[in-house]
């Protein structure tokens, strides 16, 4: 999945039909909508916000005592406890624990986590089937493409697209399209996965230090029909998820569907906390980046993070380049501010993909200042030297004329500077600016000239 | 009260006639404006390409140009932010200190310092109001549709000061345009799309201007407009506030 | 060292100074009529909704509205007359064919609409989920307003699992069209009695 393309350049392949590009914007804007219906219609709205920010604030300070406290209630659950630094790790804990049972076949609802340390692939390799219980992500899966949004990882496809994998892959009649019989299909066919599959894994949404359960959250009750009907269950959660106490839950989920769909609350909201009579439970914790992310006070409020995809809805960039552009698994405002943490030379382009308008650190429900750190990851790349050669020539040129009033010079022609030398201005039909739009007339005396002349008359 | 006019780079190139509204719109208010002739730029283009570190010499520029006036005021949202929010100085951080305080955007100081209740102006024309996205979420400018907050707009509370005027509406209240510095060439074809549908909100209601405090989201729009050849108009703020009381 | 030690470590190192946690009991929702509340909740997010009154209503409604030919469990033995009773040592996996699952709720939400179940009240875990429909009795009395109410509810109760159940099963996932019946129950009816 990794592209060596960037942004800019997926983006304007997507801009090309811009019939869906209208689609996809007009899709997400309608759930940006329904979210702040869902915003305003909830009392003390902004106040949940700062008390959940304020409790993320806490679990950051805390996160190694709340770590601890969270893996002995786990322990005392009778849940096995993991703990993996990257995801080679992780991937060979999953592989392990399936490998002793003798477990070829798994089911998984979704799990950014896992998405993120290609876990699928992992066991596949190693003779594994791994199939995704979300119907987007089984979607995505079928069709061997990372999910484009965390929330609604298919958000990118038509219907049609969507018959026709189906068609290739459950056999479906030839251009059937309709989405309430897709989904019925995909639900006779998950069925039987979920019946016959020993072992599931579930990602986590929130992990209490206080009890030891974790919560885990979904609309279409996969994670529920995986879990319940397994020998074996496996959670993946990275080290961030982890809350304090059980009634802080109620902060997170009073928020938590309102910001990402402008739903009251997810249809399930299930809290495991022991395994059933005969069943096993396994949870790993997962670090995988984020004890880098706590040692840098300018980005490490990302781990307030709750995965709402709220920033997605509302970024107009996200919604005209689609979430494939951003060639991370987490894509939109807060897949650019996470990504760099991870692999800063292959992610250099994502802080850039944004016109910093501010909006997803409005809807953020943890209130992660997402545009500052967009703007903060900008001078982080290019201090280390992620940024390309010309652009800095160019920036230190400019840095130097606008130091000096005498190279500006705001009257005469060297006043001129800036259609040479702005990139937005230079005035040349191979500069960007020129493929769709023109510039106004610059060929009038600037204010400068204009106030030498009659400023000094008023 | 003595205020320094800053008039970023590209206004002073691009847009002089919004310099001059701006620069007659307070003296008619009766303050006491001059120009710093040797001001140059707020160092924006080169802070959000992550070039921070290099804008050091212009931001000790421009607080030789400005520290010695009551107040800056500049008709650009973005430039005024810019200052607000990363202006310092290793040689002189107290003075920087102080220009972070001291400087308005156009629309804000209108309504904050001068708190102006009345303006003899006339634009019987449809106008649509373009939020610039560090006017509002920066500045606070008006009230941004993301929060669950009481509704206001400063801008919109100016305009309506003007006779003849008739603001027009918006399905997206506060949608970026697209500009975003750089990333108008960087991002060319996002830029452009979002360029595009913005003014096709505007031109659905019936606008026959498009106004903003800030030129730079307007310089953008105005680019797409001339290439389509498109009747709408683009005007900054100042020009519509210092507009003459008589003349249609 | 192992995993465990050098993220311990790590984070350790790494983690900022302690900061407090907030006040929460700033949340209260006063609710007039939080029956009428809850009501409107509910069906707003595709749920049906009955006002029964009481159990016999209740009996009345499912023979009515379901197909007795099918299977119907339930985990109250005081609905044993319309529906067999759920058997706690029975396979999980035997409960593919349930057409519906009558089930008591602990107690149920205005703010969102959800019931709030225990393992204890479901029989089988499995069983809210893997039934084609889902019937939950909700006493009135039983409604609290908000999340933060719910979970001073629940307190420090013990429990291996439970869950939030806030409507059918649902997906927009297709073009963001709404469909009732994902992986789970394809309808919800909550019946209250008073």
């Amino acid at each position: 999945m990794k592209s060596t393309l960037d942004h800019a350049t997926l983006a304007e392949e997507f801009n090309k039909d811009e019939e869906r590009v209208d689609w996809h914007d007009g899709a997400l804007w309608w759930i940006r909508q329904k979210r702040d219906r869902s915003a305003n219609q909830t009392p003390q709205w902004e106040e949940l916000r700062e008390a959940a920010s304020a409790i993320k604030s806490n679990v950051i300070s805390n996160l190694h005592d709340y770590l601890i406290q969270f893996e002995e209630n786990l322990k005392k659950n009778g849940v096995k406890v993991y703990w993996a630094t990257d995801a080679e790790e992780h991937n060979q804990i999953v592989y392990s624990i399936l490998k002793e049972k003798e477990i070829k076949q798994m089911v998984k609802s979704k799990s950014m986590l896992t998405e993120e340390c290609q876990l699928n692939e992992y066991l596949e390799d190693r003779g594994i089937e791994v199939i995704n219980s979300d119907l987007g992500e089984y979607i995505q899966q079928i069709d061997n493409e990372p999910p484009s949004h965390i929330v609604l990882p298919c958000i990118h496809k038509r219907k049609e697209e969507i018959g026709e994998l189906f068609h290739e892959h459950l056999g479906t009649e030839k251009g059937l399209s309709d989405p309430t019989l897709l989904t019925r299909v995909a639900r006779k066919h998950l069925s039987n996965v979920f019946l016959t599959r020993r072992a599931a894994l579930t990602g986590v949404n929130f992990a209490v230090a206080e009890t030891g359960e974790y919560v885990v959250c979904t609309n279409e009750g996969n994670a529920d029909m995986g879990a319940h009907l397994s020998e074996v269950q496996i959670a993946s959660m990275g080290l961030e998820k982890i809350i304090p106490e059980r009634k802080h839950l109620g902060v997170f989920l009073r928020l938590l569907a309102r910001s990402a769909i402008g739903q009251p609350i997810t249809i399930y909201s299930s809290h495991y906390k022991k395994p059933r009579a005969g069943q096993e439970m396994h949870l790993i914790l997962v670090d995988k980046g984020r004890s880098d992310l706590l040692a840098r006070p300018d980005f490490r409020d990302s781990l307030k993070c709750i995965k709402c995809g709220a920033c997605m809805n509302t970024c107009p960039v996200y919604r005209k380049s689609g979430g494939l552009s951003y060639h991370n698994t987490i894509s939109g405002p807060i897949g650019a501010i996470l990504a760099p943490n991870l692999d800063m030379k292959q992610h250099a382009d994502l802080p850039f993909a944004s016109t910093l308008c501010g909006s997803c650190t409005n809807v953020c429900p943890v209130k992660i200042p997402i545009h500052e750190q967009l703007y903060k990851w900008r001078q982080e790349i290019v201090k280390l030297g992620y940024s390309a050669n010309r652009k800095t020539f160019s920036m230190k040129a400019m840095a130097l004329t606008l130091s000096s009033p005498e190279i500006y010079s705001t009257a005469g022609k060297t006043g001129r500077w800036l259609l040479n030398n702005v990139p937005f201005a230079i005035n040349n039909k191979f500069n960007p600016w020129y493929k769709q739009r023109d510039m106004p007339d610059s060929s009038q005396q600037s204010f400068g000239e204009w106030y030498a002349k009659n400023g000094s008359k008023k | 009260m003595k205020i320094g006019l800053f008039i970023p780079c590209y206004v002073n190139q691009l847009y002089p006639n919004a310099a001059i509204a701006t620069l007659e719109l307070l003296q008619k208010l009766g303050t006491d404006v001059t120009y710093p002739a040797k001001q140059t730029c707020c160092g924006q283009p080169m802070a959000n390409s992550g070039y921070e570190h290099l804008s050091q010499s212009c931001n000790d520029l421009f607080i030789e140009n400005f520290s010695a006036f009551d107040y800056i005021v500049a008709p650009s949202a973005s430039c005024v932010l810019h200052i607000k929010d990363h202006l310092h100085s290793h040689a002189n951080e107290a003075a920087a200190t102080e220009i972070r305080g001291k400087i308005y955007e156009l629309v804000e100081f209108l309504t904050d310092v001068l708190k102006i209740e009345k303006l003899d102006a006339n634009f019987p024309h449809k106008v649509g109001i373009h939020q610039s996205c560090h006017g509002l979420r920066g500045l606070h400018l008006a009230q941004m549709s993301e929060l669950v907050a009481p509704d206001f707009s400063k801008p919109r509370h100016l305009l309506n000061m003007v006779n003849g005027i008739e603001l027009t509406e918006l399905d997206r209240v506060d949608e970026c345009c697209g500009f975003g510095g750089l990333f108008c060439i960087a991002e060319e074809a996002v830029s452009v799309k979002m360029g595009k549908d913005r003014i096709t909100d505007h031109t659905k209601h019936g606008a026959e201007y498009i106004t903003s405090p800030d030129l730079s989201c307007l310089m953008h729009l105005e680019g797409i407009l001339l290439r389509n050849k498109s009747k709408v108009k683009i005007i900054h703020i100042a020009e519509i506030l210092n507009s003459s009381p008589t003349k249609a | 060292m192992s995993s465990r030690e050098n993220i311990l470590a790590a984070v350790k190192k790494n983690q900022p100074p302690l900061t407090a946690l907030p006040d929460i009991s700033i949340f209260k929702v006063h609710e007039e009529d939080i029956v009428k509340k809850y009501s409107e909740m509910f069906a707003s997010i595709g749920g049906l909704l009955v006002s029964a009154g009481s159990l016999e209503n209740v009996k009345e409604q499912i023979r009515m509205n379901f197909d007795q030919g099918k299977r119907i469990l339930t985990t109250l033995p005081s609905l044993s007359d319309v529906a067999e009773l759920s058997d706690p040592e029975a396979d999980p996996h035997s409960l593919l064919d349930v057409e519906l699952a009558i089930i008591e709720a602990r107690f149920a939400v205005a703010e969102n609409g959800a019931v709030w179940l225990t393992e204890d009240v479901m029989g089988h875990r499995v069983l809210p989920y893997i039934a084609q429909h889902l019937a939950v009795i909700v006493p009135e009395n039983s409604i609290v307003s908000t999340m933060h109410d719910a979970y001073a509810n629940i307190a420090s109760e013990d429990y291996g699992f439970g869950g939030f159940i806030g409507g059918p099963s649902k997906t927009a996932d297709i073009e963001q069209a709404l469909v009732l019946g994902a992986h789970g129950p394809l309808s919800m009816t909550v019946y209250l009695i008073k």
